[in-house]
């Protein structure tokens, strides 16, 4: 009832491409646009703010990227810290050594960066496929973390190891409260989601689809299998990169490179699956679930054993049930939350109804 | 000479810390060459075997009565994740298929974890990790008895396990089943019972490697992303082929320990972290199935 497209004609080109065809989709994403910029600053707590939101948000970026490379192009990849890592010191250098370089430029082109080095580390996948390719990528994980580690000069030297992240500085200004930090989180996020959005949909994401579903065929077909390969490696990198340089600047506010370990890597390629592989959304819900399941337990268990239960065993709880819920999620809907909100929007377009 | 000796002693310890890799390697292609299942549980299979059998021992059971019990055990899990884990999945595709193990590993290290406790454990198998004395005395090479007796299994279990695939009933009806389960099941072979029987077998070849690892490095989480390292011995080799793991193990060790002790100091040492990797990559450009892989016939 409330969610139906009768009576929307489209009557011209224009409007047969446009992202959002229906007025429904349209309302709803103005809503949530309002909402996440004008209201939710102003109403969640500074905890709420650098504890949840810039997380999620930054997160969900990097699981974009994942799900570019995994869900669109079809290249297991197990390899999302690493690029990460590579974004975050390419920020921290662009912005020490670069005098007066705008912060926006300097994601950006740390962004590029990631992808750079994202294509070196793609090109394996052009002669290895599938499970192989996953080990492989492993090799990215651990050479990147160790080289951003060894090399004083990524770290300008300095010997303890944790590096305080600058000040996030746009014309002029100073983001240091975690609500200011937070616009600036949203804007690169909703700019860079809607990018991938139109990726996806136009002739570039078909390419990505058309590898993942079989390569032999796109390349008989006339596809360029290399230029599509890679450009996969490559725009998802610098989702990942741009990914990065945010967690460390916006989050976690130190650029280390023990921040992004493979366990990294394996949370994010969760928060793909639970989330839905091949689909925008998906990397926004998986990316909440996954941050927010553990804080959820956290606090269950400590409503239900107390203080009486040690922590340790709790971790390892919260580990068990983690695992669980993504075999269960691998064995019931192996199309993750994505799919979920696809069959809830199915439901109502008829509610409350019969037919 | 002092040096060709140090080359040596370098050479040998690499050689046999592979073997150990090799043994880990070992349960990720049994179950592979049987199920089609890239079992990343492995590690933490390893992790959970050794320190049941270390929980075992501490409750007070002897050697000898800990290791039935373990084995019994880890029979029960790899059962448990064929039946709860494998069989829901099964005709899925190998990456839904890896990423269910990796869930898997989740659940089995969190149990570990909450059963047995976080403390690092000491394992004793009255094996020492000293260098053998006659041998030191004799050439000037050390080599460790423990990295001996490591090699020693690793050789004996993948041999028994290249009879077990060659020559019995058995290994006859994995092969097959790894060809293609329909065919398989077509001609009265009992999936179910192969698959369960895999998964045991894993368990108790894991319940050996950890043991082997534990008595070396102690058991400890850390054992988990030692596991990671059987990867690229794993790749190197080819999924599927048992000796290959055994060549494969051997290069690994060896070339990673060469590589640290003489080309990682001008790197600032630590490269053993990616050296095997980085090795497997170039593997497998040149032979993007392994080295005693199936070859990979794509078809349209």
């Amino acid at each position: 009832m409330f969610y139906r497209e009768a009576g929307q004609f489209r009557t011209t080109y224009a409007q047969d491409t446009q992202l959002l065809p229906l007025r429904e989709d349209r309302v709803g994403m103005a809503f949530m646009l309002i909402i996440a910029f004008g209201v939710i600053p102003f109403v969640a707590s500074d905890y709420w703010l650098s504890a949840l939101l810039i997380p999620w948000l930054i997160l969900a970026l990097v699981a974009l990227g994942q799900n570019i490379l995994m869900g669109y192009a079809g290249q297991l990849s197990l390899g999302a810290a690493g690029f990460m890592a590579v974004g975050a010191f390419a920020c921290y250098n662009l912005i020490l050594r670069v005098d007066g370089i705008p912060f926006v430029v300097a994601i950006a082109l740390s962004g590029v960066c990631s992808a750079l080095v994202g294509i070196v580390f793609g090109l394996p996948s052009l002669r290895i496929r599938g499970l192989y390719l996953a080990v492989a990528t492993l090799a990215s994980q651990f050479f990147i973390v160790w080289a951003l580690d060894k090399f004083g000069w990524f770290k300008n030297y300095d010997v303890a190891g944790v590096i305080t992240a600058q000040q996030i500085v746009i014309f002029g200004h100073t983001f240091a409260t975690p609500q200011e930090k937070y616009w600036v989180v949203l804007v690169i996020v909703a700019a860079l989601t809607w990018a991938a959005k139109n990726m996806a949909r136009g002739s570039i994401g078909r390419g990505w689809m058309a590898v993942r579903d079989m390569d032999v065929a796109a390349e008989v077909t006339g596809l360029p299998l290399m230029r599509t390969k890679l450009q996969a490696f490559a725009i998802s990198s610098f989702y990942c990169g741009v990914g990065g340089a945010l967690f460390a600047f916006a989050y976690l506010q130190t650029v280390e490179p023990s921040a992004f370990t493979i366990e990294l890597s394996f949370r994010i390629l969760f928060m793909v699956i639970i989330g839905g592989l091949g689909t925008i959304l998906g990397s926004f819900l998986g990316a909440g679930f996954i941050l927010l399941t553990p804080i959820f337990l956290n606090i269950l268990f400590h409503a239900i054993f107390g203080k009486a239960v040690d922590a340790t065993i709790t971790s390892a709880l919260e580990q068990v049930i983690f695992g669980v819920m993504i075999i269960a999620f691998l064995i019931f809907e192996p199309h993750g939350l994505a799919r979920m909100w696809q069959q809830t929007k199915e439901r109502l377009r008829l509610w409350p109804f019969p037919h | 000479m002092l040096d060709f000796q140090f080359f040596i002693e370098v050479l040998v310890g690499g050689l046999l810390s592979g073997l150990m890799y090799s043994l880990v390697a070992l349960g990720f292609v049994l179950i592979y060459k049987a199920s089609g299942v890239f079992n990343f549980a492995q590690g933490a299979m390893v992790f959970f075997a050794v320190l049941s059998f270390v929980g075992f021992m501490e409750l007070g059971l002897p050697f000898w009565g800990a290791l039935p019990v373990t084995v019994v055990l880890m029979v029960i899990v790899g059962m448990a994740t064929e039946r709860f884990v494998l069989r829901p999945l099964v005709n899925q595709n190998e990456n839904t298929l890896l990423m269910a193990t990796i869930g898997l590993a989740f659940v089995i290290e969190g149990v570990a974890q909450m059963v047995w406790g976080v403390d690092v454990r000491r394992l004793d198998l009255g094996i020492k990790d000293e260098p053998i004395s006659w041998l030191a005395d004799k050439t000037g090479v050390f080599v460790s008895q423990l990295d001996i007796t490591a090699g020693v299994v690793a050789g004996v279990m993948v041999a028994a396990l290249g009879l077990l695939f060659s020559r019995t009933k058995v290994g006859r009806g994995l092969r097959a089943v790894a060809d293609d389960p329909a065919a398989a099941l077509s001609i009265g072979i009992p999936l179910k019972h192969i698959w369960m029987l895999v998964w045991a077998a894993a368990g108790v070849v894991a319940l050996v490697a950890g043991m082997l690892w534990g008595a070396r490095s102690g058991v400890q989480f850390a054992l988990v992303l030692l596991a990671l390292k059987a990867l690229p011995v794993l790749i190197i080799g080819g999924f599927t082929s048992v000796p290959g793991v055994i060549v494969a193990g051997l290069i690994v060790g060896g070339s990673e320990k060469l590589a640290e002790v003489y080309i990682g100091p001008s790197f600032g040492g630590g490269i053993e972290g990616w050296f095997p990797y980085m090795l497997a990559v170039l593997f497998l450009l040149i032979r993007p199935e392994g080295l005693f892989g199936e070859k990979i016939i794509r078809r349209v």
